[in-house]
């Protein structure tokens, strides 16, 4: 066994986290509700530093723990991306949280510890890191999602939640057991090397492959493995969806690039043609469905679905700019997920919850700046330019072009027409329709400041490109 | 002396980071309409910088503009004009000091915002049409629906939310076939810039293919017959300045993008497929101009009327093969793409008069159906007088600029085929029939009812508006030689692109 001490190095962000979440479990422990103060500070304060701590790493790379850990160029610049977002996350969920009575400190506990197991899931080299990440970032959300204890629509939700989830991790893990009975190994470098080099019955390993594309299938929230997203989106408190809405998205996305690329990408004919169904059927049933919603965060539900969709466009094109593009479009989606939500809870007051899309109307006049800044985010979701939403479509469409599959092609550009609908309805409400109600809108300055930075990255990141799409693509050329 | 100054982006930022600052400046002190005035007409006088150092003689692009943009993609911030844009250019500047002054007494809701969507909206589409990269090209072309989207939208009359939705998903929809076009383009020759576009060889299906999606993206903007409805609607809910827009600019977008992307692009496809775009540009002239006949409401029926107009834009671009096929000289060629080019222009000028003239009744009596009006000429002659004068520019008067470009394409249409001339020359007849139908029942006979003995005739404001407008109409139509020799080389290279099979 080559278990070398400096080789843990690599996994310090992970042990910086994991010893703060402790601290900071001890901390909720023993202050109780009267510390929840100190424990936001100390969770922002964790991700801050982790942030750091990856950021002062970046360049190196190495597997470690006898193979089961990789640090490399993908997981520095996600990870880098799932601090940053839970930053804003935690933030904007706070404001939330006090006026409901949730300001807990459980709150930020799971959120670290979820946290934590994403960047397993992100650096995971190995079938048993990838799923000890996964139930860890998973079993967080549940609880989170059931956290709002007394109303009924949050426990459907994280009833829902479990149990679809406890199937689709049970539907990976009998994947991984195929795999390993097809290659004889649960390391995804020597299931690569053994599928390279070739003999193995292909039978067995695609019937593997179902069960795992099904399992990331569940976790993206793909059609038709959606079913638990609207009801979990409408259902959890907001801001536990803001939170469910993002940084996972991001872990699901490098699970499914460690599982079908870095360790199944020598059958990638045999994965293509599955993801091009679920890719094609999340774009139509998500933009479809969502025309019909009046609930903002069911609508989002469904626009996710869609987006969804166009991030599998890029990976199952199975070159290096698709999965490059796909993680352009995996990291633009959570910036303008997280800036929805958090406009949702903006709006938000005591006893009232800013999520049907009613709530929204003539909101450019009780307030044109925060009007203009929803405007800026729908577009951008939209995929209108000059925002950023509109080159993480570019960059997708343009790897399955490059591969001739224009038939997918012109359904990816007609269903984003069919989405501009819903998205347009929202601007119509803030812009065209007069305001139901009249009280100013209060939110902490922080919050306002953030959620202004949110919307107008959106628009700078869509004005200059370049530098994302360069990360992007470093990380896979 | 222009050509060292980065004019083209100037052009372009000025008027997008002055609309940005009037936005800023808010509606509190009295300052948003003086500065929006001031940014659109110093960009007016920057684009008459266009004029003066354009080198006729070449078909080259000039005050070219080259920087890295996505150099993931090689996608460039690369500007250039021919004399196709150049027109265009001068022709949006001059549209959007005319929205501002229309819009100075009459908007009195939320000023700066819609001062600074129509500034901004100028950069877009002066970027439009000085964009040489693809890429850039489609931002602008897909974000310049934004501010059209609110304008409508927020200024706009009852029914403005289903015209404006309308209005954005067509285009969209036009416009997103163009993407895979352009995508599959730079997939076949590694390149993003239009001028490669220009030269990469492509099989007839590909063309094909290509020729539809652009036919589609621009169809829709011109618009064609069949999917013109969303004008109508759009034109009749928009304030006067976003018709003027609508009409003047964005319709023109449309011819612009079949010239720059469709003919040189996929000549062959052009030729295989010309008989579809006359069929439906004849059909645009001759029913439109019949359904315009029919219309009771004034802007709908300028609607009409442009659907109709724009359907000399497109007859003249594509009658060339035909007219190829017949005379070995291409002499005719020339006539008909330069009429249809003339007919853009000249149509911009006309629509945006004709529009402004019905707002200028709409402000005062706030109905546009034509039964509510009489004798308005009686109340106020010197409007009439221009009314009447930019209603025999619209139906073609010779010594307006709307006969130089119906002339030249209908003489084109003669050398390609007697009765594509004899069509597209019924126009001479309907649009005289219906403008001058509109007219008579508007302007003359008795004083139909009290609003209309109480008008009062048109302000300075006004009267400066429209005049400026005639000066125009009138200059083009008498000696047409300064906008045609432009954009003489550029139509000679066309040609030849055209001419050229890419097989």
């Amino acid at each position: 066994m080559n278990f070398e001490v400096t080789n843990m190095i690599f996994a310090l962000p992970e042990m910086f986290m994991l010893g703060m979440a402790c601290a900071i479990l001890l901390v909720v422990a023993y202050l109780g509700e009267k510390g929840t103060n100190i424990v936001y500070r100390l969770s922002q304060l964790t991700l801050a530093i982790t942030a750091l701590l990856i950021y002062r790493s970046l360049g190196e790379s190495g597997i470690t723990f006898d193979g089961t850990y990789i640090k490399d160029g993908f997981s520095d610049v996600l990870k880098m991306a799932v601090m940053l977002i839970n930053i804003v996350v935690l933030l904007y969920s706070t404001s939330y949280l006090k006026s409901r009575n949730l300001f807990k400190g459980e709150y930020y506990v799971l959120a670290i510890f979820s946290t934590l197991g994403m960047m397993i899931m992100i650096s995971a080299a190995h079938f048993l890191t990838l799923y000890l990440g996964l139930e860890l970032m998973s079993l967080c959300m549940y609880a989170m999602v059931a956290m709002h204890r007394d109303s009924k629509l949050a426990t459907e939700a994280a009833m829902k939640y479990f149990i679809l989830g406890a199937i689709a991790s049970g539907m990976l893990l009998y994947g991984m057991s195929i795999i390993y009975g097809a290659t004889g190994s649960l390391d995804l470098a020597t299931i690569a090397a053994t599928i390279q080099a070739g003999g193995l019955d292909n039978t067995v390993l695609s019937f593997g492959l179902v069960f795992l594309v099904i399992g990331i299938g569940f976790k993206l929230g793909a059609v038709p493995f959606h079913m638990w997203l609207p009801d979990v989106y409408h259902g959890a408190p907001t801001a536990v969806t803001l939170f469910i809405a993002t940084a996972p998205k991001i872990a699901a996305f490098a699970m499914a690039i460690r599982i079908l690329v870095d360790g199944l990408g020598d059958v990638h004919q045999y994965w293509q043609g599955m993801l091009i169904m679920l890719s094609v059927l999340s774009m139509i049933i998500g933009n479809v469905v969502a025309i019909a919603q009046t609930n903002l965060k069911r609508m989002l539900a469904y626009s996710t679905i869609s987006h969804v969709g166009f991030i599998l466009l890029g990976v199952l094109s199975g070159s290096q700019e698709g999965y490059a593009a796909a993680m352009f479009y995996a990291l633009v989606y959570t910036l303008m997920s997280l800036g929805s939500f958090g406009m949702i809870i903006l709006l938000s007051r005591q006893g009232f919850e800013a999520d049907t899309i009613d709530d929204y109307k003539g909101l450019s006049q009780r307030n044109p700046w925060y009007a203009l800044m929803m405007l800026i985010l729908m577009f951008s979701m939209a995929g209108i330019p000059p925002l950023v939403g509109f080159y993480a479509k570019l960059t997708v469409i343009k790897s399955i072009i490059d591969i001739n599959l224009i038939s997918v092609a012109i359904i990816a550009v007609l269903m984003s027409v069919i989405g501009a609908f819903y998205y347009l309805r929202i601007i119509k409400v803030m812009y065209f329709d007069k305001p139901k109600q009249s009280e100013p809108l209060e939110a902490p300055a922080e919050m306002r400041v953030m959620i202004s930075v949110n919307a107008l990255s959106v628009l700078a990141l869509g004005l200059f490109p370049g530098a994302l799409l360069a990360v992007c693509a470093s990380v896979f050329y | 002396m222009f050509t060292d100054l980065p004019l083209l982006s100037l052009l372009i930022w000025l008027p997008v980071l002055g609309g940005i600052a009037v936005l800023v400046n808010g509606d509190n002190n009295g300052w948003a309409r003086p500065l929006s005035l001031i940014i659109s007409v110093v960009t007016l006088l920057l684009s008459i910088g266009l004029y003066i150092g354009f080198d006729n003689a070449t078909y080259q692009m000039q005050f070219a503009e080259q920087a890295p943009w996505i150099a993931t993609f090689d996608i460039n911030y690369a500007l250039g004009i021919d004399g196709f844009s150049m027109p265009l250019i001068i022709l949006t500047a001059f549209s959007t000091v005319i929205v501002v002054v229309a819009g100075w007494e009459v908007i009195q809701d939320r000023v700066s915002q819609y001062m600074a969507a129509f500034l901004i909206m100028e950069g877009l589409m002066i970027a439009v049409f000085a964009s040489l990269d693809a890429i850039l090209f489609y931002v602008f072309f897909e974000a310049m629906l934004i501010p059209l989207f609110l304008v409508i939208g927020i200024w706009g009359g009852p029914n403005r939310v289903y015209a404006t939705i309308k209005f954005f998903l067509y285009t969209l929809f036009g416009s997103v076939f163009l993407l895979l076009a352009l995508l599959y383009l730079h997939h076949v020759s590694g390149s993003f810039s239009i001028l490669d576009f220009h030269k990469v060889s492509l099989t007839m299906q590909e063309q094909i293919y290509l020729f539809l999606a652009f036919l589609i993206a621009f169809a829709v903007k011109v618009p064609m017959w069949p999917v013109h409805t969303w004008l109508p609607d759009a034109h009749v809910e928009a304030p006067t300045g976003g018709s003027v827009i609508l009409a003047a600019i964005t319709l023109k977008i449309g011819g612009y993008g079949l010239i720059r992307f469709a003919l040189p692009i996929t000549p062959d496809a052009s030729m295989a497929l010309d008989w579809l775009v006359i069929g439906l540009s004849l059909t645009a002239i001759v029913y439109i101009g019949f359904v315009a006949l029919a219309q009771s409401d004034l802007k709908k029926l300028i609607a009409y009327s442009s659907i109709a107009h724009m359907g000399f834009v497109t007859l003249g671009l594509f009658i060339v093969f035909r007219i190829f096929a017949n005379s070995a000289t291409g002499s005719g060629a020339v006539l008909a793409i330069e009429g249809a080019m003339v007919q853009i222009i000249s149509h911009g000028f006309i629509a945006a008069a004709m529009f402004l003239c019905v707002g200028v009744l709409y402000d005062r009596m706030h109905t546009r159906e034509i039964s509510a009006y009489g004798g308005v000429i009686n109340t106020m002659p010197i409007f009439g007088g221009f009314a009447v004068f930019f209603a025999m520019a619209n139906a073609g008067l010779p010594g307006t600029s709307g006969f130089v470009g119906e002339f030249m394409v209908i003489l084109a249409a003669y050398q390609a085929n007697f009765w594509y001339a004899f069509l597209a020359a019924t126009t001479l007849i309907l649009g005289a029939a219906y403008t001058l139908w509109m007219i008579k029942r508007v302007m003359f006979g008795e004083v139909a009812n009290e609003n209309v003995a109480n008008l009062t005739d048109i302000n300075r404001r006004e009267f400066w508006m429209l005049s400026s407008l005639a000066i125009i109409v009138l200059a083009i139509g008498l000696w047409p030689a300064p906008l045609t020799e432009v954009m003489h080389a550029s139509v000679e290279h066309l040609l030849t692109q055209v001419s050229q099979s890419k097989l």
